[in-house]
């Protein structure tokens, strides 16, 4: 058997196959465009994300450690009960005062989170009269406005919803943990339940339905505030948190710009 | 329980040193994405090694032409097993190539990948093999005969037009294979050199450091498999290619020396704020694998081997060299493994709070365990015995029948040792 080459036969078989090519990818567009649409998310239905944006601080000088927000947490979302997987989780910074005769202002700095701060903190290992300072810093996903997670994902199942909450479609997830890499601030885990990538939502099942997340409604001391940018109060907690402080975001070099803003911040946070 | 019970627990089970948060005390990318890496370089390298004989017309490599593009296509089909097997729905890995995620690195491997090995590999050794095809295919019956025929795709025209045409499209196919060999493991280290959030791993030199050390390991691996196949097949070793295949390694080498101690210079010197973190790990956590494995073992051992022979290659006899060339081989694809470790598993070890380390110990069996990691490196040299067994006759290796059988250690003085 003998395959002839024309010219006319090799180019219409290569224009033929172009098109297919890239018909294909304007095909693969359309489908990502309407599956933002359908994406599986916790909101109800009539529910218009394009009518809220949510916002997240923390007063740090307010929070006790007391870890109510973890267990909240872990609970409402059924995060896995191990130590090695929260949404949300408290870190107590301890800074010691400087060696006797130094001439520096402070000595070092020890951090933990023992259990992710679950159930409160046990008695520092620092004995109290090394210590200069000490104060908790909890954390949760970041919500940059130029999330590394959502740009790495190599199939869009993360994605930036128009509320401002960063989302995870588990239905879509192929679970190769790219994000997770990606996630300067440690946020998100594999889950070894459903083998996805998991992480904070802002608890989007709630405030989808005017409810505040499990940790801002438990918070005993008002450490976590949260609202609605599009929705304000004249008198909205959140408001008041951005005229009373002077904010600062975490890791702000990385150019993720989070959107998650903490008051009364100490360099040594990271 | 108690907080300080469950806390002791916790710290007992991962061993933490510093802090950590709290997500990353566990490894997520474990030995399987060591492996990808490395045989996916491997792949990189080979073709290089290929294209040197194609492209750049260098005589003396021509009897590993044939080995060196088998192997490259042995490791590429071996390649995305451990990929799919880490994943966590691998069911859903498709839909990298349907729904592909543009801003997203790992959504090009599908692209880059089927570009591989469909317009560069496949079709450079079915040009090669064709004239092969159609001579097998009238010379076998049975498994083999159908197997010729198929391969054959019913193009049986074996003029001398038509294989000049073989030749010319061949050779312009393995031009367009070099950059996308480039691309293949540059690509893979652009996955890890784009992550901004680990200062291990962001670096703008990765995807170039990864290109070097798969054509190190690459070059590496076929004068290992040059050397053992023709021990195995008894057939006597060209040492003016073993000699070509040496020179090219050291130049590749040291190339990748260079860039990597660039790397080590630029850190150090810039001194961000993770150096501390990062001199913790290379002199803690990874000081076997790092300064002892790859850098002494991997590097600079083979340099003074490979350098010996190409400084003063006179005053080292055949056999010396033989053994200089297979022990530098040897340590140098160890050492790129090790690399491929120190990258993959020591990005994961220190905190991104630069606060701490945690621990990975791998588990013997199980999913990601060692019998795993085995098996995964040992897969493509099954595949490449069984793509030899029915592509590589022994003829074709350039042995030549009327001569006596000999093995690489041939003592000096023998035939086709004075050729060298």
């Amino acid at each position: 058997m003998k395959t002839k080459f024309t010219r006319r036969n090799v180019l219409s078989k290569v224009g033929g196959a172009l098109f297919g090519v890239l018909t294909f990818s304007a095909a693969r567009t359309s489908k990502a465009v309407v599956q933002k649409f359908f994406v599986s998310s916790q909101a109800p239905k009539g529910y218009d994300p394009t009518k809220h944006r949510w916002q997240m601080a923390f007063d740090i000088d307010k929070c006790i450690g007391c870890g109510h927000c973890v267990d909240a947490c872990k609970t409402e979302n059924q995060v896995p009960k191990a130590s090695t997987y929260f949404r949300t989780w408290i870190e107590r910074y301890i800074i010691k005062k400087p060696q006797p005769g130094s001439d520096r202002l402070r000595g070092e700095t020890v951090v933990d989170s023992p259990n992710g701060g679950s159930g409160g903190f046990p008695p520092s290992m620092v004995p109290r009269e090394e210590i200069l300072k000490s104060f908790f810093v909890p954390k949760l996903c970041n919500v940059c406005e130029h999330s590394p997670c959502v740009q790495a994902c190599p199939v869009g199942a993360t994605f930036d919803s128009p509320d401002g909450v960063v989302l995870v479609d588990p239905n879509y997830c192929v679970g190769c943990g790219f994000c997770i890499q990606a996630c300067p601030y440690g946020c998100r885990f594999m889950s070894p339940v459903t083998h996805t990538a998991e992480k904070c939502t802002l608890c989007y099942h709630r405030i989808t339905r005017g409810l505040k997340p499990a940790c801002v409604e438990i918070c005993p001391t008002e450490a976590r505030i949260f609202g609605d940018l599009k929705n304000l109060t004249p008198d909205d907690p959140i408001l008041k948190f951005i005229q009373n402080n002077k904010v600062q975001t975490l890791k702000p070099n990385l150019g993720t710009e989070p959107r998650v803003l903490y008051a009364g911040m100490d360099k040594e946070v990271r | 329980m108690s907080p300080e019970l469950t806390n002791s627990i916790a710290g007992a089970l991962t061993h933490i040193d510093g802090y950590v948060y709290p997500n990353e005390q566990n490894l997520l990318w474990s030995v399987l994405i060591v492996i990808y890496p490395y045989v996916t370089g491997l792949v990189a390298g080979a073709f290089i090694m290929a294209s040197l004989v194609r492209v750049f017309k260098v005589k003396e490599l021509e009897p590993i032409y044939r080995l060196s593009l088998l192997t490259s296509f042995s490791f590429l089909l071996a390649a995305p097993l451990p990929l799919l097997l880490h994943l966590g729905h691998p069911e859903r890995s498709f839909q990298m190539m349907i729904t592909p995620h543009l801003t997203s690195p790992m959504a090009m491997f599908g692209f880059v990948y089927a570009w591989y090995i469909m317009a560069v590999l496949l079709l450079e050794l079915w040009f090669d093999y064709r004239k092969d095809f159609v001579e097998w295919s009238e010379k076998y019956t049975g498994f083999k005969g159908v197997l010729y025929r198929l391969l054959t795709v019913g193009v049986h025209d074996v003029s001398p037009k038509a294989l000049r045409l073989d030749e010319r499209l061949g050779h312009a196919i393995t031009i367009i294979g070099i950059p996308s060999a480039f691309l293949l493991h540059g690509y893979v280290g652009f996955i890890f050199g784009s992550i901004k959030a680990n200062p291990w791993w962001g670096n703008v030199l990765m995807p170039i450091i990864f290109i070097f050390s798969a054509i190190v390991s690459g070059i590496g691996l076929c004068v290992f498999l040059y050397m053992v196949v023709t021990w195995v097949r008894r057939i006597p070793l060209d040492d003016k290619c073993l000699d070509a295949m040496g020179k090219f390694l050291f130049y590749a080498l040291t190339v990748d020396f260079a860039i990597e101690a660039l790397d080590w210079i630029h850190r150090l010197y810039q001194a961000e704020e993770s150096i501390h973190v990062l001199k913790q790990l290379a002199s803690g956590k990874l000081f076997y694998t790092l300064l002892v494995v790859q850098a002494c073992l991997g590097t600079l051992v083979p340099l003074i081997l490979l350098g010996s022979t190409q400084i003063i290659r006179n005053s080292i006899p055949v056999w010396l060299r033989r053994r200089f060339y297979f022990i530098s081989c040897v340590l140098i694809l160890i050492g790129v493994l090790a690399m491929r470790w120190n990258v993959v598993i020591g990005g994961q070890l220190f905190s991104k709070s630069l606060r701490g380390f945690t621990t990975y110990k791998m588990e013997l069996a199980g999913h990601e365990g060692w019998l795993m990691g085995v098996a995964l490196i040992m897969l493509p040299f099954m595949i490449l015995a069984v793509m030899m067994k029915l592509f590589l006759p022994a003829k074709s290796m350039g042995a030549d029948e009327n001569l006596p059988a000999s093995g690489p250690n041939l003592p000096a003085g023998m035939p086709d040792a004075q050729k060298a």
